[in-house]
């Protein structure tokens, strides 16, 4: 009876929402009205080649044009993963013990051995470039916090510090944070391009995000490895 | 391109994005166990981005990056949404992350998985 309730609903919501997708169209330039007001699109690519020497237009979006939201997606990541660790918050004595069911192969521990490094490497490549190529801050931090995953789970007395995770995530925010303060003390608003801007398709151009989206790089890479290990230390069996 | 291309892809990626977004509502609404719950919420996301990410496509675009290969004169895809789905994949996975703790808290409680186990859960 339920599900029967719940397909009724599924099928009235899918209805209306797939019709009014259909309405719009796949690949029509839908946001434009008349020709007299240009669409924010177009003054975002524009501004993205011609003032910020950007080339990845996305990264310009994130970090200079939206960048007070990608401090607030920022701070909701460090919030959600300061309410695990507090979810999870267990007695001293219980931390350590890791719920492993069975240990990894020699294959695996020493692959991983090999691999970490190059997983590493590829992570800071793809925040460090987060400006020329796809990619940056967000997901160069998630491969390296992949790299820490395979060394977690290919050897189970593998620990990581959490003194230093959150030295490495505080420093990154206050990097954040203080770049944006840089930009009141320039005669500016908060966030605001200091820096020379460098020449487009460079290593050094862009001005402040670079910077901005190393330091986002290492915080994600933080958070993320602090999430797996808390995750991965629990065990199930007790009780709290 | 033509138009009909165009047609049946606005039908086939369009409701593929719905589809995807239906089969994580009915995961979260009709499953008994907390896990599928969680997996169904995070399904409804990924067909959210799904769909916000195709509605900013144009036709004939490339992606938004002026690296040396582009010409300059071709149209590129709106890259508003996909820094709005970036955003949004960050935000879900904080969540999920959040919610799947919860869910580690409650078996440490109820020993059970299952919501209609769980005594002093009534709906």
């Amino acid at each position: 009876m339920k599900k029967i309730l719940v397909l009724l609903l599924l099928a009235v919501v899918g209805f209306y929402l797939a019709g009014t997708f259909f309405d719009i169209g796949f690949g029509n330039s839908h946001f434009v009205k008349n020709d007299a007001i240009k669409p924010v699109k177009d003054i975002y690519l524009q501004q993205t080649v011609q003032e910020l020497k950007v080339s990845n237009a996305v990264t310009s979006i994130v970090v200079n044009f939206r960048g007070f939201d990608t401090l607030g997606e920022v701070t909701v990541l460090f919030l959600s993963v300061t309410a695990l660790g507090s979810i999870l918050y267990k007695k001293r004595h219980h931390v350590g013990e890791r719920s492993v069911l069975f240990s990894a192969s020699s294959i695996v521990t020493s692959g991983s051995k090999l691999l970490f490094p190059a997983i590493v490497l590829l992570g800071a490549y793809v925040f460090i470039h987060g400006h020329l190529s796809p990619g940056g801050g967000f997901q160069g931090g998630v491969i390296i916090a992949t790299g820490f995953l395979l060394m977690l789970l290919a050897y189970e007395n593998y620990s990581v510090s959490h003194n230093g995770l959150s030295i490495v995530e505080s420093l990154a925010g206050i990097t954040f944070v203080g770049v944006g303060l840089l930009g009141f003390m320039n005669g500016g608003t908060f966030l605001q391009n200091f820096l020379p801007t460098g020449e487009l398709n460079n290593l050094f151009s862009g001005g402040i995000i670079p910077i901005i989206y190393i330091a986002v790089g290492f915080k994600v890479a933080a958070e993320l490895t602090g999430v797996i290990y808390t995750v991965l230390n629990e065990k199930g069996e007790q009780n709290g | 391109m033509d138009s009909a291309y165009f047609q049946y892809l606005n039908y086939a990626i369009y409701g593929t994005a719905v589809l995807v977004m239906l089969t994580g509502l009915y995961a979260a609404l009709v499953k008994k166990s907390l896990l599928k719950i969680v997996i169904g919420l995070s399904i409804v996301d990924s067909g959210l981005n799904l769909l916000i990410v195709t509605l900013g496509y144009l036709k004939g675009g490339t992606a938004p990056i002026f690296s040396s290969g582009y010409n300059g004169t071709q149209t590129m895809v709106d890259p508003i949404p996909q820094a709005l789905v970036l955003t949004a994949i960050v935000i879900g996975f904080g969540v999920t992350a959040v919610a799947l703790s919860l869910v580690i808290r409650l078996w440490r409680h109820h020993h059970t998985l299952y919501i209609d186990e769980i005594k002093n859960l009534k709906w």
